[in-house]
């Protein structure tokens, strides 16, 4: 089962944030959306999640419907936001059990799927320190942690590794490649080169439209450009002129 | 069981915060001191601890609003919110979650006041048991202007708004002095609000004067229930973007 998205349109007082967007994601396919500031990512994330009604339009999350079956699919996805969103007075494992817990995990299982991604994710030595406390590597890893204990078949990641440094990037980008078949991975970011590294296909938007859509060589062949940046200006240029 | 987990989690972001105990429990107990200080050279009986005990405790409550207000206001800001709103949890969940941890910060209070008013001389009778009960239901009002502040606000906003709250639930309740002193349209105006009545109720639940307690607790549950009834509606509003 894919993610079929079939004109999803989100319209604020003044303007248009999402324009008819229709597109279909894979299962197990990791998914790229590029675009500038204000181009509609966020909010196309916020609508798949349903943490926003579409004004129109509709997307099926591997079957189950964000307008009809907004609880259903809440319970296959989980959000790892821009601003890490760990609880800051919380152990790195507390934070852990708490999100496996509303997720429907006893104590005992909570606290198994805990032990397993401090593991996985390089944290078993800091499971104590509070959230406050940990450095940006670290509370970046804990908030991918976070969204991947609830067992997602779908998972968002909104700008995962801004702010840190380049070895931090590297780690974080391991991680997320081992991700790659397992789930669907649906991933926003301003660093083209993760995109490059980690997506399968890309969907560029612009202006709430999408602008282009598909894997790297595609929107090369596509644009006649090597590198994704000047892929990127080019397809985002062309709406401006 | 969600709605507990929720509990629990905010129970601990609340007490783990040095602030709390510094401004919920030590500054109520230190003004409780000084002022029954003052009551001995005072010329009326404004001050002695029957009258003082019981406005403090509701005067204590105005940091629960505190708590819970920037509670939510830092969920928001940080995104948490927008995590545990990708997740399968209610509405209701996320009110009672945030309301019930507060329950017993309240209790604490009450006994922590209501223990230092003896320790000073505050006769101990059988009506500080209707009293507590009274101050308890009080303790509903303020909390529900937490979430209401905490819904609508930013925790930043939230400091701000406190700052304006405790000025008005202390000059506007008769905690400080006499609301007949200065009559007129400020009087009238108090009694417009549910701070006065709140401090009333209290006193006379203390005094154990149970004829005048229904008057002033029916103004306080009419406002909690609309203040609650306001969050709600603003916080689903929140939950569908």
């Amino acid at each position: 089962m894919d993610i079929k998205i079939k004109e999803l349109t989100k319209t604020f007082e003044d303007r248009v944030a999402v324009d008819h967007l229709s597109l279909t994601i894979g299962q197990g396919e990791f998914f790229a959306l590029l675009g500038e500031n204000g181009a509609g990512k966020t909010t196309t994330i916020k609508l798949l999640s349903c943490l926003m009604e579409p004004t129109s339009g509709d997307a099926v999350m591997l079957g189950n419907s964000i307008v009809k079956e907004p609880q259903a699919v809440k319970k296959k996805l989980n959000i790892s936001p821009q601003e890490t969103a760990v609880a800051r007075n919380l152990s790195v494992k507390e934070n852990l059990e708490f999100i496996a817990k509303i997720y429907g995990s006893d104590k005992k299982e909570a606290e198994q799927k805990a032990t397993e991604l401090m593991d996985k994710f390089g944290l078993a030595d800091r499971s104590k320190a509070k959230g406050r406390t940990l450095s940006g590597g670290l509370e970046r890893r804990l908030s991918i942690a976070m969204a991947l204990i609830s067992g997602p078949e779908i998972i968002f990641l909104d700008e995962p590794t801004v702010g840190l440094d380049v070895r931090a990037r590297l780690d974080l980008w391991e991680i997320l490649r081992g991700l790659k078949g397992q789930i669907t991975i649906i991933l926003t970011t301003h660093y083209l080169e993760e995109v490059e590294a980690l997506a399968d296909r890309i969907g560029i938007m612009h202006k709430g439209r999408l602008h282009a859509l598909g894997t790297l060589d595609e929107l090369r062949e596509q644009t006649g450009q090597a590198k994704l940046q000047d892929i990127f200006l080019q397809l985002t240029a062309e709406e401006e002129s | 069981m969600r709605a507990l987990t929720f509990a629990q989690r905010n129970r601990k972001e609340i007490l783990r915060d040095p602030m709390t105990l510094l401004f919920g429990m030590i500054l109520p107990l230190l003004m409780l001191w000084l002022f029954s200080m003052m009551a001995e050279n005072m010329p009326f009986d404004l001050f002695t601890l029957d009258q003082l005990a019981p406005a403090i405790i509701v005067f204590s409550f105005s940091f629960i609003t505190l708590f819970s207000g920037m509670l939510i206001g830092r969920d928001k800001s940080s995104s948490f919110l927008m995590r545990i709103f990708a997740s399968p949890m209610t509405a209701t969940d996320y009110l009672i979650g945030y309301a019930v941890p507060l329950l017993p910060v309240a209790v604490l209070q009450i006994a922590a006041c209501y223990g230092t008013a003896v320790l000073l001389g505050m006769p101990v009778t059988v009506d500080a048991i209707l009293g507590c009960a009274v101050v308890l239901v009080i303790s509903l009002l303020y909390i529900g202007f937490g979430l209401f502040f905490g819904t609508f606000f930013t925790d930043r906003q939230v400091g701000a708004m406190f700052a304006i709250f405790v000025n008005i639930t202390t000059w506007l309740s008769g905690t400080w002095f006499e609301l007949d002193m200065i009559g007129g349209t400020f009087e009238k105006v108090a009694y417009l609000l549910p701070f006065a009545h709140a401090v009333d109720a209290s006193r006379a639940a203390f005094a154990g004067d149970y004829a005048v307690i229904a008057a002033p607790m029916l103004w306080v549950a009419a406002y909690t229930m609309v203040i609650f009834g306001i969050a709600v509606w603003g916080f689903k509003k929140k939950m569908r973007g």
